[in-house]
């Protein structure tokens, strides 16, 4: 066969070329180029107006930045020392560094809010990473209780008894278990506000009375800056998760009276601008409670941005329960799991999952939402950068606020979205 | 007329000794009426079920053989007529129905295994949660079942990763981890493949060897006449015929079950 091969064919090379790298436009980063940046007209022409605009970003950026100025008393010291030229002048954030964190928080005490924020990150770590140990959880469970006592300070006892009424709840459930799932919820229910409305008044004056542990009392009013946005958005996203699951369940429940309860919550909070809802607080709240208590600003603003958040959420993991398979519920029916350990180890697991993305948007917002509260006069960032404007010192200032602002905010959302891929790619488990 | 002789596709010799039907009732069904809004699935149902019996469940589509199994554990409610499993009526009662549901295991035509969740802890989860078993117990039950089942290499795997056949066989194994009295199978094999299909048969007659009470919704005609003590015929929500399987297949009485059967066994 070779023989007529070589009869018909003038040339046979017999040995393997070496192999060459491709031609210099077939290579490396001028292929990349010319496929991503230079591929036809438009996507050249796109290319070279993207190079101008962030030329020019820079050009005009680039400068004010570069003649930062991070010492001075006041904006006009500032220009005294830019001499004319433009510059950016950090000496703001540095001089109100204290009030953007704090507020008006007395400054003897600052390492309470500190601390508060410290402690945060501990009791996170078990809920967050399953490398911290499991343990640990316990801390945070009582992180809620020991942070408002950080904070506000006041007798040690109130966020003690406080804390019992969750204990009562959960005591109800179980001791009401064999009753079934709905009577042991409502027990579940009705323990805990029982507790708060009869005992946990008086069992604060007594333990008090006996032994007097507290810290001094901190107002409310006396917040402001990060500290107002970290404990309305923590809190509000502590809070806004456990009541969105339970809204979500709500809904699907078959029972006719806590089905309309959620859809009638949901769909109305939903329906209704989160700013009306804060005035609410403001204005409104304080009529319907008990004449005589006086309830706090930060504590209506927290309930309201979470009500506002948890009808979110309840929809998202509405989303995730609908994406389940039926037999999952059938399969946890049929080993004997009763209703809410089915939620727990195989329902919600499962739900939740798929509701990651919505969940941490909606936290995302609720996070960024907590600068509306600067149009019910408390004095978050924002509302401090407004003040810190006004004052002779630092009148008209601008930028460099609301790049600090933002550029905080920015941190905390952007490690919350980091973190829900991180969490998507952990839980990644049907590997088809 | 000649005997028929199914096509069984089982290759190994099946040891009786041990499938005694006893004259205690597993479980007792009677005069029981299932309705889904206007449309009555399942009429006058009467059975009775012993321990240690292996009954096959056929019928055409649509006739209530998934319904009917179903109630058994109150994955769906009847509406009139008595149900007792092992002595416990199912009534609306939550705590008849987790004492049968804890003594009855079920198997599901699409696994239903549990996704986020190692084979390991599927198996181990309703021990530890409902039968309040330690950890380390439950462990060892759920080997000891994967290893029964032949797949004990894969205990550390999710779902995800086995083949259809591998899940059914887990799934057999979770139910058994609860040590249940009573199995049911709805139509196990029929989301397989057919060589899957004799793995998942063979599983089911090693059950079956043990003694275990099994009711089987199935198709497996040679499964049928291998391991069943009786097969019930079902259509249109009622129970039409039941025998033993020689009889059923060889002497069917009724022409629904003649026609059923020729469909099925292609004659
Ligand atoms: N949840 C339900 N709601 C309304 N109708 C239903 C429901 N489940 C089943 N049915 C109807 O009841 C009848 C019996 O259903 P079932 O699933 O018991 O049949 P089957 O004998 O198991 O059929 P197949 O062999 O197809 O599984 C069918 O006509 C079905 O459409
Ligand atoms: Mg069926």
């Amino acid at each position: 066969m070779s023989d007529t091969h070589a009869q018909t064919v003038a040339f046979v090379r017999d040995t393997m070329l070496p192999e060459r790298e491709p031609p210099i436009l077939e290579r490396g980063a001028v292929k990349w180029m010319r496929e991503n940046l230079f591929n036809g007209i438009i996507s050249t022409a796109l290319t070279v107006l993207s190079v101008l605009v962030v030329a020019w970003g820079v050009a005009e950026i680039g400068p004010w930045l570069m003649r930062s100025i991070w010492d001075a008393e006041s904006l006009s010291g500032c220009r005294q020392i830019l001499d004319g030229a433009s510059g950016a002048c950090w000496a703001v954030i540095k001089d109100r560094w204290h009030q953007l964190m704090f507020g008006f928080y007395p400054p003897d005490l600052y390492w309470r809010p500190v601390l508060t924020l410290i402690l945060l990150f501990v009791a996170l770590g078990p809920i967050l990473f399953p490398w911290v140990p499991r343990g640990m959880i316990r801390f945070s469970a009582i992180y809620p209780f020991l942070g408002y006592f950080l904070l506000w300070g006041g007798s040690v006892w109130f966020p003690v008894s406080v804390a019992l009424g969750f204990v009562a709840g959960y005591a109800a459930l179980v001791a009401f278990r064999s009753l079934g799932t709905l009577v042991s919820t409502i027990a579940a229910i009705i323990a805990p506000i029982l507790w708060w409305l009869i005992a946990a008044g008086t069992l604060t004056a007594v333990l008090d009375s006996i032994v007097p542990l507290g810290l001094e009392r901190v107002d409310s009013d006396e917040f402001g800056g990060f500290l107002i946005s970290l404990v309305i958005g923590f809190t509000g996203i502590g809070l806004s998760l456990p009541m969105g699951i339970l809204l979500a369940l709500g809904r699907q429940s078959n029972m006719i009276l806590i089905k309309s309860v959620c859809v009638t919550f949901i769909e109305f909070i939903r329906g209704v601008p989160l700013i009306t809802l804060l005035f609410t607080a403001q204005l409104l709240l304080g009529y319907f409670l008990p004449p005589g208590t006086s309830f706090d600003l930060i504590l209506r603003v927290v309930i309201m941005v979470t009500f506002f958040a948890a009808a979110y959420i309840a929809e998202v993991v509405r989303g995730g329960l609908a994406a389940l398979p039926r037999g999952q519920y059938e399969a946890a029916d049929a080993l004997g799991l009763d209703y809410w350990r089915a939620q727990r180890l195989i329902i919600m697991p499962q739900a939740l999952k798929i509701s990651i993305p919505g969940i941490v948007n909606t936290f995302i917002g609720l996070f960024k939402d907590t600068t509306l509260v600067v149009f019910i006069g408390l004095l978050d960032p924002v509302g401090l950068s407004n003040a810190i404007r006004a004052s002779s010192d630092w009148q008209g200032i601008y930028w460099e606020l609301f790049i600090f602002i933002g550029a905080v905010f920015f941190i905390f959302c952007f490690g919350m979205s980091r973190y829900s891929m991180y969490l998507e790619r952990r839980l990644q488990t049907d590997h088809r | 007329m000649a005997e028929v002789q199914l096509e069984t596709g089982i290759d190994r010799e099946i040891d009786r000794s041990n499938m005694q039907v006893s004259d205690e009732i597993a479980i007792q069904i009677t005069r029981m009426n299932k309705w889904f809004g206007q449309f009555h699935v399942l009429r006058d149902i009467d059975m009775t079920v012993h321990n240690g019996e292996r009954i096959v469940v056929c019928g055409p589509s649509g006739s209530g053989k998934s319904t009917l199994i179903r109630c058994i554990n109150r994955l769906e409610e009847h509406q009139s007529g008595q149900i007792i499993v092992d002595g416990t009526e199912l009534t609306s009662d939550l705590k008849n129905i987790d004492r049968v549901r804890s003594e009855v295991g079920m198997v599901f035509q699409h696994f239903n295994l549990f996704p986020h969740l190692t084979i390991l802890e599927n198996c181990t989860l309703a021990p530890i949660w409902v039968r309040k078993v330690p950890r380390r117990e439950a462990e060892e039950t759920a080997m000891h079942f994967l290893e029964k089942v032949k797949i004990p290499e894969q205990a550390n795997k999710y779902p995800g990763q086995l083949s259809g056949g591998q899940q059914q066989r887990v799934a057999i194994a979770r139910s058994l981890c609860m040590r249940p009295r009573i199995m049911l199978f709805d139509e196990p094999t029929s989301a397989l493949d057919p060589e899957m299909i004799k793995e998942v048969l063979d599983t089911m007659i090693q059950l079956a060897e043990e003694g275990m009470t099994m009711l089987c919704v199935t198709h497996e005609m040679g499964f049928a006449q291998a391991v069943a003590n009786r097969v019930i015929f079902m259509d249109q929500g009622q129970i039409v015929e039941q025998n033993e399987p020689r009889e059923f297949f060889n002497n069917p009485q009724s022409d629904r079950t003649k026609l059923f059967l020729s469909q099925i066994l292609g004659h």
